[in-house]
């Protein structure tokens, strides 16, 4: 039986990112595949969060970066070929460490994106909301208050809404920067099993310090170390078998 | 370095390991000396030690699950403590068919002479016992070669096993009332040839230790 190998999503070749005099990544090197989970791993520092940053150009935001090298996305260099920014996001969405809904309805909430991209009719704003809330498996939660405030959720449903948010625009990544850092166990699980739904329809690359929740959900596994690539494989190759020592260590517990 | 407590107890657990390993080949050598030397109180002293290899696979099962349970081992960790968890269930059998030999022994009528000159069985009993130093050797050192010797040095004891039985076989044909004994030595012959699959086993999680692959 044939078997269907993964495109690849997003190449990124010779990247370097510096923040003024300091070189965050270093010639970086990377494919990511589409409708995969890719999670990036490394201590505080190493550069993770930055290449996540860089696969939707939030890095333009901070003075002094500056970017060498080049991020593919669907064949199109998001640097040189891509000038208007907000384009780019509509294809790569992001959820961020601590859930940041907007001081906004949950319905406004999702309907957010949607709205600023022209869309008015109420029906299909209407359509859109239900689909993201139901893709991001909280539509049963919140259908009876979808015109309260999005603060009177909890955390973890927060954490969904913003992931619904991101849905609701239909992007083809979603980029997670730790998403569940600040969530309690029940809460972690229900993202972690909306990844998993997820991956059928978008390319994912997850951000996180919990070496067992890269373990339970990533299909690759990119260990990161002083701004480098140290490895990048399938993730039960990664924590049965590293090629590398420093991963080796870094996963074991026993870095330092 | 961190996880001091974490690092001792997987050292600990590999010891533990070794010297269950040890108790077992202890129990084969003696098994087969009682068998040769006609020694009962030594085959019964065998039977007895089975306990303790009993012993030494419930502590050791449990502290490959408390590991898995508190520790969440990964990489050479997972690799080692997955391995251990199935040799000792190899360890385990070789330490009942080294009691299972001794029973037979016993089974054997103290004045009933052997029908034939024990060569071929205390040959085999060598290899295993060398099979199953071995594997435990290149598990200690890590030792890739030595564990695929060690699979190698099955098929001897396999021929050994096919010349005893046809031995056996001959020694019935020739005189029905060479019968019984005849399937006690087949069985000890057979259980010998168990011991060295077991060692075997041992080497390929060896191996798997060492590559994250089962040969």
């Amino acid at each position: 039986m044939a078997q269907s190998n993964p495109a690849v999503g997003i190449r990124i070749k010779n990247l370097n990112l510096f923040y003024g005099d300091f070189q965050a990544l270093k010639n970086v090197n990377l494919d990511i595949y589409n409708k995969e989970i890719t999670a990036f791993i490394g201590p505080s520092g190493c550069g993770k969060s930055s290449l996540l940053r860089c696969l939707n150009r939030m890095n333009d935001l901070i003075e002094g970066c500056r970017i060498e090298g080049s991020v593919t996305i669907d064949g199109q260099d998001i640097y040189k070929d891509i000038r208007d920014v907000s384009l780019l996001r509509r294809k790569v969405g992001m959820v961020f460490q601590k859930p940041n809904p907007f001081p906004m309805s949950v319905f406004d909430n999702v309907a957010y994106g949607a709205r600023a991209l022209g869309i008015r009719r109420k029906s299909e704003l209407a359509a859109i909301v239900e689909e993201s809330l139901m893709q991001a498996a909280m539509w049963d939660e919140v259908k009876d208050r979808l015109h309260k405030s999005a603060f009177a959720l909890s955390g973890g449903q927060q954490q969904r809404l913003c992931i619904a948010r991101a849905l609701a625009i239909r992007p083809e990544v979603i980029l997670m920067d730790e998403p569940t850092s600040a969530l309690d166990p029940i809460s972690t699980g229900k993202i972690e099993d909306l990844c998993d739904r997820l991956k059928k329809d978008y390319t994912i690359v997850v951000v996180t310090h919990n070496m067992q929740q890269a373990a339970r959900i990533s299909d690759k596994t990119v260990f990161f170390l002083l701004g480098e690539i140290i490895e990048a494989d399938e993730t039960d190759k990664i924590f049965t078998n590293p090629a590398h020592r420093q991963t080796e260590r870094y996963i074991s517990g026993r870095f330092g | 370095m961190i996880r001091i407590a974490y690092e001792n107890e997987l050292k600990e657990l590999k010891l533990e390991t070794i010297r269950m390993s040890a108790a077992c080949e202890g129990m084969i050598r003696r098994s087969i000396d009682a068998l040769v030397n006609r020694n009962h109180a030594e085959a019964q002293a065998v039977i007895e030690s089975d306990k303790e290899v009993d012993e030494y696979e419930r502590a050791i099962e449990k502290k490959c699950l408390r590991l898995f349970l508190r520790q969440q081992p990964v990489a050479k960790d997972f690799r080692e403590v997955s391995a251990i968890l199935k040799m000792i269930t190899d360890l385990e059998r070789i330490g009942d068919q080294a009691a299972d030999i001794s029973e037979i022994m016993l089974s054997i009528d103290k004045d009933e002479k052997y029908i034939k000159k024990l060569v071929h069985i205390p040959k085999m009993a060598e290899n295993a016992i060398g099979m199953m130093h071995e594997s435990m050797t290149s598990f200690i050192n890590e030792d890739l070669e030595q564990a695929k010797r060690v699979i190698d040095a099955d098929d001897e004891v396999d021929e050994l096993f096919r010349v005893v039985r046809e031995e056996l076989v001959e020694l019935i044909k020739k005189n029905a009332d060479n019968a019984e004994q005849a399937i006690y030595l087949m069985m000890i012959a057979k259980y010998l040839e168990r011991i060295a699959d077991h060692a075997t086993n041992i080497a390929e999680w060896v191996i798997f230790c060492a590559t994250g692959q089962k040969p």
